[in-house]
Formats: C-alpha cells, sequence, structure tokens
C-alpha cells in the first residue's frame, strides 16, 4: 500500500505541471471530497451511513474562510490543520450523542445537525448569508505561488494532505480498534461480548471522520475561494454518501478514485446536457446498488482474487 | 403579545401545509419501512401537474371554479403515472435490503426524477396565480390572509381523518394493520402482501402529490422545489415518530406554531428553530413523541 500511495503522490508532483488549469481543479476538489468520503467510509464500514456529513466539511470550509479573512492566514496547510482541528472538537461533543444511534436514527439525527448549521449560516449576515463568503488566494508556507501555479501548488497540498490521510486510515484499519468496524456491522452485541465498548468504537470513528471532513472543507473553501451555506446542506452530504457508494469499502484509495469519477461524470454529463446529469448520476449509483454493492472497488478485487 | 393572533393563524396554516406534504412520508414508512426520498418528487411533480394543467385550464377559459378540482385531478394522474412504475418497476425487488439501503436507492431516484421533470416541464417557472387570489380573502388582528389558506387547512382535516378512519374503521384498513405487524404472517393467511405495498406507496406519493399541486398557486413553480420539502418533511415526520400519523400531525403543529413564532418574534431563527426541535426530539426520544417501545432484536 505504501508504494502506491507514493506513486500516487509522485504522479501528482511530477504530472501536475503537465496538466490544464481545469484539470488540476477537478483533481484538488476529488482530493477534497475523497477525504470527506474517507472518513464516510470508516463510518460505513461500522454499517453506519451519516447523512449530515456536510456539516463537518461546512465547519472546515468556514475556518478556513474565517481564518483568510479575519487573520490574513491563507497558507493551505495552516487553513487545513484549523480546519481539521474546528471539525474534530464539534464531533468530539457531539459524538457522546450520536455514539448512541444506529441504522436509520445516525442517519436522521446527523442529517438534523447538518441543517441546524445551514440554517444558522443562511441567516447570519456575519457569515455572508445565503450569498456566502469570498477568500484570498491560498499560499504555501508564506510564499505567494504566481498565479499560473495557484493551482498547481494547491493540488500538490492536496496530494500530500489526502495521501497521508489514506495512509493514516490504512494503517489504523489494522489496529484492534480499526478492525473492529466489519465486526460491530455484523453483530454488536458479539463485539461487546469480547469486552470491546461499540459505543467506544463509535466514537472515535466518527472524530476521525469528522476531521478528515474538515480537512477536505478548508482545501475545498481555498481551491475555490469562496463559500456559502449549500456546503452544509443536505445534498452535499448526500454527494459524499455518493462517492463513498460508488468507490466501496474495500481499500483506502477507493474514495478518491470514487471522487474522481464523480468529479469526471459531473463535469462529463454537465458539459454534454446540462439538464440531465443528476439523472447521469442517479442512474450509476442505482446500477453500483444493484449490481456491485461492495462498490466500484470490487471490481479490482475481484481480479486480484481470481 | 398583539402578535398572537398572526401567530396562531400562520402557524395554523403552515401546519397544514406540512401536514399534507409529509404525512404521506410517515404512512409509507410505516407500512413499507422505506424513509422515501422521492417523497419531494413527488411533491414537486404535483406541483408542474397542477400548474400546467390549471394553467391550460384557465387558457381555454373554462370555469375558474373547477380549477380547485383540476388541481386535484391533476395530482392523482401525476401519480397514477409515477408512483406505480417506480414501485412495480424497482423498489418491489428491494425491500430484502437494509433500510439504509432502500433509503439510498430512492434518493438515486429522487436524482433521476429531478431531471425527468427539467425534461417534461423545462426550466423555466410556471405560474397560476387565479386560484389563489379567486375567493377573496379574511382579515385576523389587522392582517389579511387570501381564503385560499383555508383549503389548505380543509385538505390536511380531510386527509388526516380519512386516513384515521380508512386504518381503524374498514377491513382494509385492518388488514394494512396486519401487514405492518407481520408482512410474513399476513401472506401465509391469505393477504396479498405486494398489492398493499403498491397502494399505500401510490396512495402516500399521491398526498405529497396534492400538497405540491395546491401550494403551486401560492409559489413560483421552479425546478429545485421538491428538494426543502424533503428534509422538512423529515422533519415533521421524526419528531412525531416515523410511522405514526398522529405523530405527524402533532409534528406539523410543532413545526408549524414554532416557524411562525420564529417569524414574527425572531426572524433570524427561523430554520434553526426547525431542525433544532428534530435534533433535541431525536436526542431525548429517538422513535418520535408518539412512539411505542420495540424491542431490542438481537
Amino acid at each position: 500500500m505504501p508504494s502506491v500511495l507514493g506513486a500516487t503522490l509522485a504522479a501528482v508532483i511530477v504530472g501536475g505541471p503537465l496538466l490544464p488549469q481545469w484539470a488540476l481543479f477537478i483533481l484538488t476538489i476529488a482530493f477534497a471530497q475523497g477525504l470527506v468520503a474517507l472518513g464516510l467510509m470508516l463510518l460505513l464500514r461500522a454499517g453506519l451511513v451519516s447523512f449530515g456529513q456536510a456539516l463537518y466539511y461546512c465547519i472546515g470550509a468556514y475556518t478556513a474562510g474565517g481564518l483568510a479573512r479575519a487573520f490574513n492566514v491563507s497558507d493551505v496547510f495552516l487553513q487545513m490543520i484549523a480546519g481539521a482541528a474546528t471539525s474534530a472538537l464539534a464531533a468530539f461533543v457531539l459524538g457522546f450523542l450520536l455514539a448512541k444511534y444506529r441504522g436509520i436514527f445516525f442517519g436522521l439525527l446527523s442529517l438534523a445537525l447538518s441543517m441546524i448549521l445551514y440554517g444558522l449560516i443562511v441567516k447570519s449576515e456575519a457569515l455572508g448569508s445565503t450569498d456566502g463568503l469570498n477568500i484570498a488566494q491560498s499560499t504555501l508556507f508564506g510564499v505567494r505561488p504566481a498565479s499560473a501555479w495557484v493551482r498547481y501548488a494547491v493540488a500538490v497540498a492536496a496530494a500530500f494532505a489526502g495521501i497521508g490521510a489514506a495512509y493514516l486510515v490504512h494503517r489504523f484499519l489494522e489496529t484492534p480498534l480499526g478492525r473492529l468496524g466489519p465486526a460491530i456491522k455484523d453483530n454488536e452485541i458479539r463485539v461487546e461480548y469480547m469486552g470491546a465498548s461499540v459505543r467506544h468504537a463509535i466514537h472515535v470513528k466518527y472524530v476521525i471522520a469528522a476531521t478528515l471532513a474538515g480537512v477536505g472543507g478548508a482545501l475545498a473553501a481555498t481551491t475555490v475561494g469562496h463559500i456559502d451555506p449549500e456546503m452544509a446542506y443536505w445534498t452535499t452530504s448526500g454527494e459524499f454518501i455518493f462517492i463513498t457508494i460508488l468507490a466501496g469499502t474495500g481499500s483506502v484509495l477507493a474514495p478518491f478514485l470514487g471522487a474522481l469519477l464523480f468529479g469526471a461524470i459531473h463535469t462529463l454529463a454537465y458539459d454534454l446536457s446540462p439538464h440531465t446529469w443528476q439523472m447521469s448520476l442517479g442512474t450509476a449509483l442505482l446500477l453500483v446498488i444493484v449490481f456491485l454493492p461492495e462498490g466500484l472497488w470490487s471490481l479490482f478485487a475481484r481480479r486480484r482474487a481470481g | 403579545m398583539d402578535q398572537i393572533g398572526p401567530v396562531v393563524v400562520d402557524g395554523i396554516i403552515y401546519s397544514a401545509w406540512l401536514f399534507i406534504a409529509a404525512v404521506g412520508l410517515t404512512l409509507i414508512y410505516g407500512v413499507m419501512k422505506i424513509v422515501n426520498v422521492t417523497h419531494g418528487s413527488f411533491y414537486a411533480l404535483g406541483a408542474y401537474a397542477g400548474a400546467s394543467l390549471t394553467g391550460a385550464w384557465l387558457a381555454r377559459g373554462y370555469p375558474p371554479m373547477l380549477s380547485y378540482a383540476v388541481l386535484l385531478l391533476a395530482a392523482v394522474l401525476v401519480t397514477l403515472v409515477f408512483a406505480p412504475l417506480i414501485e412495480r418497476g424497482l423498489l418491489r425487488f428491494m425491500y430484502a435490503k437494509d433500510e439504509v439501503v432502500i433509503l439510498l436507492i430512492t434518493y438515486a431516484l429522487f436524482l433521476i426524477l429531478e431531471d425527468t421533470i427539467k425534461l417534461i416541464w423545462g426550466v423555466d417557472p410556471y405560474f397560476v396565480a387565479e386560484p389563489y387570489a379567486l375567493l377573496g380573502s379574511f382579515e385576523v388582528g389587522g392582517l389579511r390572509y387570501p381564503t385560499y389558506n383555508l383549503i389548505l387547512v380543509g385538505l390536511a382535516l380531510a386527509s388526516g381523518g380519512g386516513l384515521a378512519w380508512l386504518l381503524r374503521g374498514t377491513r382494509v384498513g385492518k388488514l394494512l394493520l396486519s401487514v405492518i405487524h407481520d408482512p410474513e404472517m399476513s401472506r401465509a393467511m391469505g393477504v396479498n402482501v405486494g398489492r398493499f405495498y403498491l397502494v399505500t406507496f401510490t396512495f402516500g406519493s399521491m398526498l405529497a402529490a396534492i400538497g405540491g399541486s395546491f401550494t403551486a398557486p401560492t409559489v413560483s413553480v421552479v425546478p429545485g422545489l421538491g428538494v426543502d420539502v424533503i428534509v422538512l418533511s423529515f422533519a415533521v415526520v421524526v419528531i412525531g415518530g416515523l410511522g405514526s400519523v398522529p405523530g405527524a400531525a402533532l409534528g406539523a403543529v410543532i413545526v408549524g406554531l414554532a416557524r411562525s413564532a420564529s417569524v414574527h418574534y425572531m426572524p433570524q431563527v427561523e430554520l434553526f428553530v426547525i431542525y433544532s426541535v428534530m435534533a433535541m426530539v431525536l436526542a431525548f426520544r429517538p422513535r418520535g413523541l408518539f412512539s411505542i417501545a420495540e424491542p431490542r432484536r438481537i
């Protein structure tokens, strides 16, 4: 796994300058959304579907935006760290409540929480209300890249964050706590009998997932240069779930490939016929759920096993 | 305190609207255990069908008083086209799957229906304000309200009362309760469970479409109309307890009054209030205010 991750990182650094600006943009956004989906994957392995992960995406984005506007901090890495910290804090507190919930109720409660944030931002003049806020151009370690190189610099930062996170989650999945996920999904009571605390395991996973979503949100904010309350709306959460289901839970790379594919379908379908791109997304999701319940990654895995 | 009259009237009108929009969702969940995201799509379908059909009706110069019947007819027709297609064509093969997976399937269907609506009706807004203005207005506490709003209240009472009667007072309703209680056993006793699912899905979706078509005269009908309705009706239904019709009524009244009070006294917390109530209810009574204890399954 580390060799694959290293190769991906090298490919982005070496290949990045050859890519056009729009492709770098899609790549960076794919890393941002992939980070959120990576967190959702952790939860999904334990059988939990969060319909409100946009909450932490939005918290991350507004933290980055706040830093940029109030303190003039435009460094990509600082913004990502701050986004991760605020999201982790929020998830740590809310996790005490959410770790008690399973199935549909976990989804609905996380949905309600994200909609509360949406309701707050929409009506708050200071946070830009429905129009959102613009954010100054990103810098890297105090250096402001020439405007032709900003996208490349942010893409490389995104690759470091995304691949670093993928490696850490990969390591986490090999720890006893990480391995509990599928066991919880399978049979919670047996896990309790083995002496592990299901609630604790879910709380930890929930905080990790939120942290990743916070990094993703900060990254998206600095890439797009604009934040708005739609980032907390339920349709945004829906997109993340879409990516996670599309990719499957087979590998830590899957969410990033899923996000890249989502970006590709989105751009392509939007280009070809702007009024039916949601239909293409919906059809793709339906086909994956029905024919590939383990996601697209299971195609790779099956070939390797066979 | 002089605003208390308008707060109550607004609250009742909004509650009635919420109840019509949400009660089908709780019915479908109660019977089929599906958290149905396409509910919002049916609301939008109803709104588009109502607006276009009533627009055509009025443009031909037919009696405007009958436009209310046309609104109802439009909602019924559009549901009869789409709901059986979705239930028979797709959902019935999915009932064995997990609740969350079925939710994702209806989410995929919602995405598809969003664009289907754009393909049928285009992306330009529709306006039919005539039925809204036709009945004049009444006055409460110095504020004028269009009498049209009373139709919404009447519809909410009729659909709520009708459902209660259907479930408690008729043979079909008793059979339906047996299906809710134990589909396997009902099937063994010769109840056509598949047909009950089809009828429930169609009827529940029809209520959403009626909600949409009767809202059409009060707004401009644009793409994305159903998106907000989905989360709002989720909130209403969750507050009362998923699957409970009286619960949906209670949820609608709570959300309706909370919203109208916040609009009159503190407009900046409008949405915040609604979803905070939802979160509070989930935090303290996860199965809603009108719930019965369910044994934990191993």
